[in-house]
């Protein structure tokens, strides 16, 4: 069962159909499989991979770009909760696109997003860092995508195989 | 001018080679005429390439290949198929089956001495015993079985100069893999004739509809058996050349003395990645394997909707689908599916007899381009 998923993950477009002739796993389970995981929130959503530098780079596009900061967040710790009160309260922001708590001198990494240096800046510097119970922040302007999630956003390797060989 | 060897001037050209041409110079063509994955090298591997390099590994290797890269061949062996083989003595590295081949025909074979090989076959085979003085016995198996090796069949082809029997399970181009019991039966034929047996397992990881059976781990196989296998294609490494032969002590010496005198050694580098692909490839072999097994249901499937007969392959990454039903036969098909609609495939006859009214398809190819192939061919048989 797990090997749907994973067709899922790779292939949000992959139909029930599809699944089922690549598994062997019966159509009609396949259908009931994803529609649990869906009810369950264990699928969450499907979405497509976009190299979003590309998209720019391709020409005058009517998006303004995309900023992303990686943020590293200190924290003072309460009794009872640790960190976890806080960093809901950083996840709700629609900017904010992780969280993760982390090893090391800081202990929440976040990425952000925003149109603009400023935009993203002043997030943190109004938002952020106001939030009670935050010491510091360090903020990480991202340059250049290379790989995100997996996906490597560099040119393909060319087929180098000849047509027919046997 | 004096003429040239004899035995070479008679063997023709491989039959594809009229198709590469034409598929080489059309820009559309969605080849499933590949005998080699679409995956590149694994990039740890690759990784291990470059840096074996950049440390100077550019030198020759001892003949038999790095002892490392033996005792990793004989520990996968024996512990995948409880084959066992000693590192120094029984198994050489080699410049691919292809050259494992070639040493073994031409250690085993007096000249005009026989070999039997089961049809459809991988191209080289019977041309390999060719050029090693022998004579190949082709004898058929068929779509009707699966493929299966026929020992009443086999057994009647054996005469006083029988000397071995060629196979290739998981096989190039008909994806049969044989049962336990089929080769169980196989090794009991060759100690009742005293015959050799040559097991070229080049596909062995990749098999989806049972395991693998190691010819030479079966019992009273392992003294008369040749065991060829390689990195091209589970570990997608066909550019880098690089493969072992594992023989009895006897075989495997004399194998060796040839290597020493013509090969010399595998490539350095190619071996140092073979070394990476063993040790720690192990993931992304079984995640390419998962892949094919999925593209493989999806291909064979389509296949059969469009009308066309397909045995079941049970390994490698071939289908060899009957052609029958469009009433042409195999090069006739071939060519004008490559004409009219820009597909690729390789013609059945082009492995054997049997062959005939089959084509071969590879489906080491990206899934939407498979589809598109299938669409492709389901046009043209429309119109045939």
């Amino acid at each position: 069962m797990r090997e749907i998923l994973e067709i899922l993950a790779r292939d949000g477009h992959a139909t029930p159909e599809r699944i089922a002739t690549m598994t062997d796993i019966p159509e009609q389970t396949v259908r009931e499989r994803i529609s649990a995981w869906e009810a369950a929130g264990i699928i969450r959503r499907y979405r497509a991979v976009v190299d979003w530098d590309r998209y720019h780079s391709a020409g005058p596009t009517d998006l303004p770009e995309t900023i992303t900061a990686f943020i590293d967040v200190s924290l003072v710790p309460a009794r009872g909760v640790g960190f976890d009160d806080v960093a809901a309260r950083i996840s709700r922001f629609p900017e904010v696109r992780s969280v993760y708590l982390v090893s090391g001198s800081q202990d929440l990494r976040c990425t952000v997003t925003g149109t603009s240096l400023r935009e993203v800046s002043e997030f943190v510097s109004q938002k952020l860092s106001t939030i009670d119970r935050i010491r510091a922040t360090a903020t990480h302007f991202v340059l250049k995508t290379y790989k995100r999630d997996g996906d490597a956003f560099i040119e393909p390797e060319t087929d180098h195989r000849l047509p027919v060989v046997p | 001018m004096k003429p040239l060897n004899s035995v070479i001037s008679a063997c023709p050209p491989s039959g594809i080679r009229r198709f590469f041409d034409i598929a080489a110079q059309r820009a559309d063509v969605i080849s499933l005429g590949v005998g080699e994955p679409d995956f590149v090298t694994p990039w740890r591997v690759r990784e291990a390439g470059i840096y074996a390099l950049e440390h100077g590994a550019t030198t020759y290797t001892s003949n038999a290949g790095l002892l490392k890269l033996r005792e990793l061949v004989c520990a996968e062996l024996a512990g995948r198929y409880g084959a066992e083989y000693a590192p120094d003595g029984n198994c050489v590295i080699t410049a691919g089956v292809s050259e494992g081949l070639d040493l073994t025909l031409r250690v085993l074979l007096e000249p005009g001495e026989e070999v039997i090989v089961p049809e459809p076959c991988y191209v080289a085979y019977q041309p390999c015993v060719s050029f090693a003085g022998g004579r190949p016995v082709p004898v058929p198996t068929s779509a009707e079985d699966g493929f299966r090796l026929r020992m009443d069949v086999i057994e009647a082809a054996v005469t006083e100069r029988t000397k071995a029997i060629l196979i290739g399970s998981p096989a190039n181009p008909t994806g049969a893999v044989q049962t336990r019991e089929d080769l169980a039966a196989l090794v009991a034929l060759a100690v009742k004739h005293d015959l050799y047996l040559i097991s070229d397992e080049i596909y062995d990881r990749l098999t989806y509809t049972g395991a693998h059976t190691c010819l030479s781990a079966l019992p009273g196989a392992m003294e008369r058996t040749v065991l060829l296998g390689g990195f091209s294609k589970a570990h997608a490494m066909t550019g880098w050349r690089v493969g072992y032969l594992c023989a009895p002590r006897p075989i495997a010496d004399l194998a060796l003395r040839m290597h020493q005198y013509t090969m010399l050694c595998a490539p350095h580098v190619s071996q140092l990645a073979a070394v990476e692909a063993l040790s720690s490839a192990g993931d992304e072999v079984d995640e390419m394997v998962a892949d094919y097994d999925r593209r493989r249901r999806v291909f064979v499937k389509g296949l059969r909707e469009i009308g066309l007969d397909c045995p079941e392959p049970g390994g490698a990454f071939y289908a060899f689908p009957s052609i029958r039903s469009s009433g042409l036969d195999s090069e006739t098909f071939a060519e004008r599916l490559l004409h009219s609609e820009g597909v690729a495939v390789v013609p059945g006859n082009v492995f054997g007899a049997p062959g005939e009214g089959h084509i071969r398809c590879s489906y080491a190819t990206a899934l939407p381009l498979l589809e598109e192939a299938l669409e492709r061919m389901a046009r043209f048989l429309r119109q045939t």
